[in-house]
């Protein structure tokens, strides 16, 4: 039982939190997608620079003195969804808006985007070096350990104060987009334009605000899903290369333009890694003795280092069952 | 002076223009009917008057009013709507939030409007939770009217609403179109089925080669013989 217990701790709760992440991201990918139909490359570093200024808010605040009893990043968490959504707002105006009425073809917006990419990091690393940085340099992660209230089990369930704030922030940020979504005006014209945007410009919706409050909420949510990723392990420069394959993975995988397909596109590619890097020779452990061969001691489907390839897999799978993905998505 | 007033109007998708100086004019008792050979510039006026391309020269005007390359966010707002010929609903959402997409432009209490389309396009009341993409192309052309018909308009352009509709619906949509237009609302067509939609047009336009051909009644353009024998595809039977 405590093999199972090991396994609860390292491959579900690892598995939610990184789902958590990568379907946060992968929503604004798909949001962006499904608008204006190109696939925006630097929402990995969107993310990282919202970590960024996460973390210089949050060693502001402590600087300031201000303690709370959770975590300062998540404090200065909805001040920073602010500032990124204003900044993606601002890059769109600059970079991706003049383009568009020059009606550039999507993958001249690609291009951009790429160019956005290496704008945003070469500006974070002028500002911050090419360093590690981490949200508990000055505090400390709360640990809980959960008993297992079953006989002879002394492993307990695992989590930090910094994991269980945000499967709970991202389960507020889902809530609230579906709110969104369905329930008002503007959320309705979202998925209208997504559907088709020239009968919603013919329908009379003003798609240019429908264009900016799309930047406005991926941009928020990137702040929020960088800041996590941040929270959960560290915070550096270079954070979106390993991050935005997957994203786009999750996004393509729950069908591009499809808010509820990214979410389950993130965690199906979120439990998949877990799974994939596990060592499985852990739950072999207790039949040690019990069978006639020597059992193997490692046995993880995928060494860590190649955890990339896992969001791979499992695109190039799916794809071969359903094409435009799990919720039938774009498929241009 | 009419409801809408094309003038003289040249347009077309940059290369060589496709209307070569077309004149419509209708009120809003009418319901104008467009025909004419493919490629005469039929839909190419509806959008011309949507703004949906570029009016090199002539004019055109909605209620005394230069309208002239305004953009649907503008023109939705005035009194105006626009039917589609193709991909006129929004698939993945449902009846109802395709109706409330067509009020967008409005911040008025709408439901009063909702339940005045329902009334005139009952099968659509049943299926209101139901996704648009799911229904009949029938009862698909309702959803497009009634979208249409929720900003209030004065006027409503429809391109080809009978299009890949079976003989049945046809008439329906026909029927429908009438229903429409004596509650008050000015139409302005263009349609395949050119013979049976001259039939209960107030003003008919035949066009050819971005240009008008005949202009009259419905019924004077049916009984019109060269009509009958270039346009309508053979003379009229008695």
């Amino acid at each position: 039982m405590n093999e199972l217990v090991f396994f609860f701790n390292t491959v579900l709760i690892s598995g939610v939190v990184l789902g958590s992440i990568y379907a946060i991201g992968a929503i604004g990918v798909t949001l962006i997608f499904g608008i204006l139909r190109f696939a925006h490359f630097a929402h990995g570093d969107m993310m990282t620079m919202g970590g960024f200024i996460a973390f210089l808010l949050a060693m502001a605040a402590s600087a300031m003195g201000i303690v709370a009893p959770v975590p300062t990043g998540f404090v200065v968490l909805p001040i920073a969804m602010v500032i990124a959504a204003g900044i993606a707002l601002g890059l769109d105006k600059v970079f991706y808006a003049p383009l568009r009425q020059r009606g550039a073809r999507p993958v001249t917006l690609l291009i951009a985007s790429i160019g956005v990419t290496l704008i945003i990091q070469g500006l974070i690393r002028l500002f911050f070096g090419a360093g590690n940085y981490s949200f508990f340099d000055t505090e400390t992660k709360q640990l809980f350990k959960i008993p297992v209230p079953i006989e002879g089990v002394t492993r307990t369930i695992n989590f930090t104060m910094p994991q269980l704030l945000m499967v709970i922030c991202t389960v507020i940020a889902v809530l609230a987009l579906h709110l969104f979504l369905t329930r008002s005006r503007l959320g309705k014209a979202m998925r209208a334009m997504a559907d088709n945007a020239d009968l919603a410009q013919v329908s009379g919706i003003n798609t240019k605000l429908v264009v900016r409050v799309t930047w406005i909420i991926a941009g928020a949510l990137a702040c929020l899903a960088g800041t996590m990723l941040a929270l959960d392990v560290s915070l550096k420069p270079d954070l979106a290369f390993n991050i935005v394959l997957p994203i786009f993975a999750a996004a393509i995988v729950g069908g591009l333009g499809q808010s509820y397909g990214a979410i389950a596109g993130g965690f199906l590619i979120g439990f998949a890694e877990t799974l994939a890097i596990f060592n499985w020779a852990i739950l072999l452990r207790p039949f040690k003795g019990m069978v006639p061969f020597e059992l193997p001691t490692q046995l993880a489907i995928v060494p860590t280092e190649y955890k990339l390839t896992v969001a791979f897999v499992i695109l190039v799978v799916v794809l071969l069952w359903r094409p435009t993905g799990i919720f039938r998505g774009a498929s241009t | 002076m009419s409801l809408i007033e094309i003038r003289d109007v040249v347009a077309g998708y940059g290369g060589a223009p496709i209307l070569n100086g077309v004149n419509i004019a209708i009120e809003q008792s009418d319901i104008g009917v467009i025909v004419g050979p493919n490629g005469a510039g039929k839909s190419t006026t509806l959008k011309a008057v949507f703004g949906l391309l570029k009016v090199e020269s002539g004019a055109i005007s909605f209620a005394g009013e230069d309208i002239t390359n305004s953009l649907p966010d503008k023109l939705v707002p005035k009194g105006l709507s626009f039917v589609p010929q193709e991909k006129n609903v929004f698939t993945s959402m449902s009846v109802e939030e395709n109706l409330e997409m067509g009020a967008f432009t409005r911040n008025d209490d709408f439901t009063a409007t909702l339940e005045w389309v329902y009334g005139m396009f009952p099968p659509l009341l049943e299926k209101r939770h139901q996704k648009a993409g799911e229904l009949s192309g029938g009862q698909r052309q309702m959803v497009a009217m009634g979208r249409a018909l929720m900003s209030q308009p004065r006027l409503l352009l429809l391109d080809e609403p009978s299009a890949g509709l079976s003989p049945r619906y046809v008439i329906e949509i026909f029927e429908q179109i009438v229903k429409v237009n004596k509650a008050g609302v000015g139409i302005l067509m263009v349609e395949q089925n050119a013979r049976q939609a001259l039939a209960f047009a107030s003003k008919g336009f035949v066009l050819a080669n971005g240009q008008n051909r005949f202009t009259g009644t419905g019924a004077e353009l049916i009984a019109d013989p060269e009509v009958a024998r270039s346009f309508l595809g053979g003379e009229a039977k008695r």
